[in-house]
């Protein structure tokens, strides 16, 4: 891979990525996981580690790391292991995490994406199942700190790559992509500003075919804009350190957005010993081949898969492909409207749903499965369109129209949906005016009442032409089908 | 309130079920009369905690059960638990100044299926700190004592069971046993006890010790008594521990009253090969108790039993296994105890740092502060490989030469301790020493398997000595038959110290 120089440094980065798994009870115990509860509500006696309570395994949790290493092509180890991170903070409630260490579940594969139009391709080391800690709340007490457990024995999967990133830009369209891939298939919401999905950021810079050289590890990137800018920031740090002539030290560092800046926390000295061994509580987890070959069969489409069956069955161009792929909704909602429309119409349901569609949701800040417009729905007025009998600048009417007023009952089947546009095109007067005898007499009246015009027109000024179509259409209130206008003109003139 | 059933205390676990179902006495008649003698006997350290409120009320549920026609073998029937196993209605301690005062929210499993089964509970029981000792000297409330000789320790760290069942406190009591610690207090106080194979009882509520070698077991007057706790007791409880066996509920005393397979009533335990490893038997162990031992093993061969010496070649290699393995797990176990959430908290702590020292320092005893030192070190890096590592090949071979035994025989016999049980005191000063008693019940703690003692006699200044018997996994109720054709040809098991033979009433 050819990768740009900064200054002449190579940069390198690799990723550790927390994705919250989207599990109802926590990953060893009953409690819920949902966000934003009252301090420790949601903390049961294991997570508290109560004296004499045990961990016990979430087959969901576990269920959702072999999905994800099936999504990325990984090996589903038959058998792996967890082992006690110790430690003591006071919001690590049995003083050691859970955590996998030697033998993780998932190990290897890869994660595509693309970056200004080039494939690129990035290869995971390993992804394992942990428990995330509670929340010391150091602002809300003076003098004292908070200790918020609901979070304690969250189910976390770590998803660890090598460091084959070459650019802050490449970094971020790695993180993208494993964030659609992981919302895709349903492992995680991907809340970004709740901590469901956390980037650790591992960078260093080197001479080309230099060594690798030391890392400093940006934590906690929980933003795309804020990961671009630490990652820069720290290139730019880094470099001219090197350049300055000091050394790189081994360092973790959080970014300050207000700043702008990286700053280390705890250099490599500080480092704690933490004394990993096999969780004697857990015995090693062993997944039955059978299951995993359950699991991929139930697991969906992959977004870039689907993105090259809509270029080639539907003719999509590939931003189309791209974009109708970014959430399973929204390809959901595409394919629902292709599939009442016919093929025929998949580019026009494509525009309107990256055009008209998005451009309502993104304003009212909706998600496409909370449309007010049904794929059926649109898939109606699309007909309509496709059957003439609506302009397409009438249609942008029709859709505003049953935007904001989506019909009392869901219309249940095409029929009823072509009736509810109809009535609404109906009731707008927006009716194409196509009907030919009706198209005639207001043509005829136009060229009546026109006629030294179009004795002109016929003695070769050709330029009068466009001015009957204008008339016509004046006529017609905008509802004359603008083709048909042009036949009939050119008939009735003898042209 | 006892003058109708003077020796309502003399009785075991299946008469007392017998005579509260015969309406003779009832659970709370019962239940009143052992309290009574728990606190009339408290100099001798068995009780940690007494609610008598809480035990009258389960004893009243018992009787309204009886009244309505129920019928179970421990319906009505007291015992007690060690205070390693959490209860909503007793403080859980674990011996230990850390949780002084603590009340769990839930009951342990098993003290759970106990209460199920309609057993009254009297209180909690005495033991080393977090279960670390094999004296019973290491608990924070002060040392139990052994009815045989209370100069004497009780053994550990299920020290207060051994006592409340050899002093007639209770007909029986639950224990638990990471390295020896139902066999051995069983074997110093002449009372039966059984540790199960390991994940046969549900671990959870068990206060941890070391997690991979943790098991709760019955400690009771006979292999009778054994066999319906232990039939209550175990059982499945993979929604709340993992590392319970998944293995259907067993009636322990079905084979009971039957010969050994092949062999007729006369001679019981005809066809049965019984395995001496040399290693048990070498000069290490005390003649007083290699004699007591050989006694009982040569009434095994009368009821029919063939005698096979056996190897166990890594005998010796146990104590540092276990003193590796056990500490590192404690080590990471204990961490939990940080004055943050629950249990001892330092005054005034300046910082974090100083909060986790002084909460620590201050309540944890010399025994587990040097447990959990030895533990955080052989987990650390660079020793992990060297300890660690190598403690888990040798446990595991250690496990493969039980397997190669057992094709040759069908049990194993041999010493549960190489001495009687010492002076209170004695090995206080000297850990190492303590360390290397253990030598005998460590091997099958490693490997997992069942392993019992049963009373064999006595040895030096009149102490009792245990015979202990190691079978191979899931073969507890043959250990209990073997046990209990025993204790049908002697009445070793049956011996009350001295001072708790007279007739109560004067509870003195």
């Amino acid at each position: 891979m050819s990768a740009p120089l900064v200054q002449g440094y190579e940069v390198v980065i690799g990723f550790e990525t927390h994705a919250q798994l989207a599990t109802r009870s926590k990953i060893f115990s009953r409690a819920p996981t949902a966000f934003g509860a009252e301090p420790n509500t949601q903390a049961c006696a294991v997570d508290l580690a109560l004296p004499g309570t045990l961990p016990v395994m979430n087959r969901e949790a576990v269920a959702c790391a072999i999905r994800f290493g099936l999504a990325v092509g990984a090996h589903i180890a038959p058998r792996s292991v967890f082992a006690r991170k110790n430690y003591f903070y006071p919001d690590l409630p049995k003083g050691y995490q859970i955590s996998q260490y030697e033998i993780p579940v998932v190990q290897g594969g890869s994660v595509a994406f693309e970056l200004a139009g080039a494939a690129r391709t990035v290869r995971l080391v390993r992804a394992h199942l942990e428990e995330d800690a509670g929340k010391s709340l150091h602002q809300d007490f003076h003098g004292m700190s908070g200790i918020d457990l609901n979070r304690a024995g969250t189910p976390l999967l770590e998803i660890v790559t090598e460091p084959d990133l070459r650019s802050s830009a490449e970094a971020v369209a790695y993180a993208k992509a494993l964030h659609q891939l992981v919302t895709w298939i349903g492992i995680c919401d991907g809340n970004m500003q709740e901590g469901s999905f956390r980037c650790d950021a591992n960078v260093s810079v080197r001479r080309p075919g230099a060594p690798l050289g030391t890392r400093r590890e940006i934590k906690n990137l929980n933003s795309f804009k804020f990961m671009q800018q630490a990652i820069d920031y720290e290139l730019r740090w880094q470099i001219e350190r090197l350049q300055d002539g000091y050394a790189i030290e081994q360092a973790t560092v959080l970014f300050d957005p207000d700043s702008g800046q990286t700053r280390a926390m705890r250099s490599k000295e500080d480092a704690a010993d933490y004394r990993y061994f096999p969780c004697p509580d857990l015995p090693p987890l062993c997944i039955a081949p059978q299951w995993v070959e359950q699991l991929r069969a139930e697991l969906p489409e992959l977004p870039r898969a689907m993105a090259a069956r809509f270029m080639a069955d539907y003719g999509l161009p590939e931003y189309d492909a791209a974009t109708l792929t970014q959430s399973p909704q929204m390809a959901a909602y595409f394919e629902a409207v292709v599939a009442a429309t016919g093929q025929a119409l998949a580019k026009s349901a494509s525009n309107w749903i990256m055009g008209e569609v998005s451009r309502r949701l993104n304003a009212e800040e909706r998600d496409i499965a909370q449309a007010p417009v049904s794929a059926a729905l649109l898939a109606a007025l699309l007909s309509r369109i496709g059957d003439q009998t609506v302009s397409n600048n009438a249609a942008k009417q029709v859709l505003d129209a049953l935007w904001s007023q989506p019909p009392a009952a869901e219309a249940a089947d095409a029929a009823a949906c072509l009736a509810c546009v109809d009535a609404v095109i109906a009731a707008k007067g927006l009716k194409q005016v196509s009907d030919s005898g009706a198209l005639q007499a207001i043509v005829e009246q136009v060229l009546a009442a026109n006629a030294k015009n179009v004795a002109e027109y016929r003695a070769g000024k050709e330029k009068a032409f466009n001015a009957f179509v204008g008339q016509v259409m004046k006529a017609s209130q905008g509802k004359a089908d603008p083709a048909r206008v042009n036949a009939l003109l050119k008939q009735l003139l003898g042209a | 309130m006892s003058a109708a059933h003077p020796d309502l205390h003399q009785m075991g676990v299946a008469e007392l079920g017998a005579a509260l179902h015969a309406r003779q006495t009832s659970a709370t008649e019962v239940a009143q009369h052992l309290l009574a003698r728990a606190h009339a006997h408290s100099g001798l350290g068995a009780y940690l905690a007494l609610n008598e409120a809480a035990t009258l009320a389960q004893a009243a549920a018992a009787d309204a059960r009886l009244s309505a026609g129920e019928r179970g073998p421990l319906l009505g029937v007291p015992l007690a638990h060690k205070d390693v196993l959490v209860t909503r209605d007793f403080p859980t301690t674990a011996g230990s100044k850390m949780l002084q005062g603590y009340r769990s929210p839930f009951d342990a499993t098993v003290v759970q299926r106990f209460a199920a089964a309609g057993a009254v509970t009297l209180g909690k029981l005495n033991c080393d700190e977090f279960a670390m000792g094999s004296g019973n000297d290491q608990s924070a409330y002060g040392p139990a004592h052994n009815p045989w000789d209370r100069t004497r320790v009780p053994g550990g760290s299920s020290g207060g069971s051994a006592v409340a069942v050899a002093a007639r406190l209770a007909p029986a009591a639950t224990g638990t046993d990471t390295g020896g610690s139902i066999r051995q207090p069983a074997s110093f106080c002449g009372v039966t006890g059984i540790k199960p194979t390991y994940g046969r009882c549900s671990r959870y509520g068990l206060v941890a010790y070391a997690s991979s070698l943790d098991q709760a077991g019955p400690m009771a007057r006979s292999a009778l008594d054994c066999a319906l706790l232990l039939s209550a007791m175990a059982g499945p409880d993979l929604d709340r521990d993992s590392t319970s066996l998944e293995q259907p509920l067993e009636d322990y005393s079905r084979y009971l009253a039957q010969p050994w397979p092949g062999a007729s009533a006369s001679r019981p335990l005809q066809g049965l090969r019984i395995g001496l490893p040399r290693e048990f038997f070498g000069p290490g162990c005390a003649s007083d108790v290699l004699q007591a031992v050989r006694a009982a093993l040569n009434e095994l061969e009368r009821l029919g039993a063939t005698l096979l010496d056996i190897d166990l070649p890594r005998t010796e290699l146990a104590i540092p296994a276990y003193y590796i393995i056990a500490p590192a797990e404690a080590s990471s176990n204990l961490s939990r105890y940080d004055g943050v959430r629950y249990g001892h908290r330092a005054a005034q702590p300046s910082d974090l740092l100083d909060l986790y020292q002084r909460s620590r320092s201050e309540a944890f005893g010399p025994e587990v502060q040097r447990r959990i030192l030895l533990g955080t070190y052989v987990l650390s890096h660079g020793y992990y490989d060297a300890y660690y590592l190598k403690a888990q090949q040798i446990r595991r071979l250690i496990a493969q030469d039980f397997q190669a035994a057992f094709a040759q025989c069908d049990l194993i016999a041999g010493p549960v301790a190489p001495s009687v049980a010492w002076a209170i005191g004695a090995k206080t000063a000297d850990p190492l020493a303590a360390y290397l008693a253990d030598i005998y019940t460590l091997p099958a703690s490693l490997a997992g398997l069942p392993g019992m003692s049963v009373p064999a006699g006595f040895g030096a200044d009149h102490l009792p000595v245990g015979l202990q018997l190691i079978g191979n996994y899931l073969s507890e109720a043959r250990l209990l038959q073997v046990a209990h054709q025993l204790q049908r040809v002697s009445d070793w098991h049956t011996r009350t110290p001295p001072p708790f033979t007279p007739c109560p009433g004067s509870h003195s």
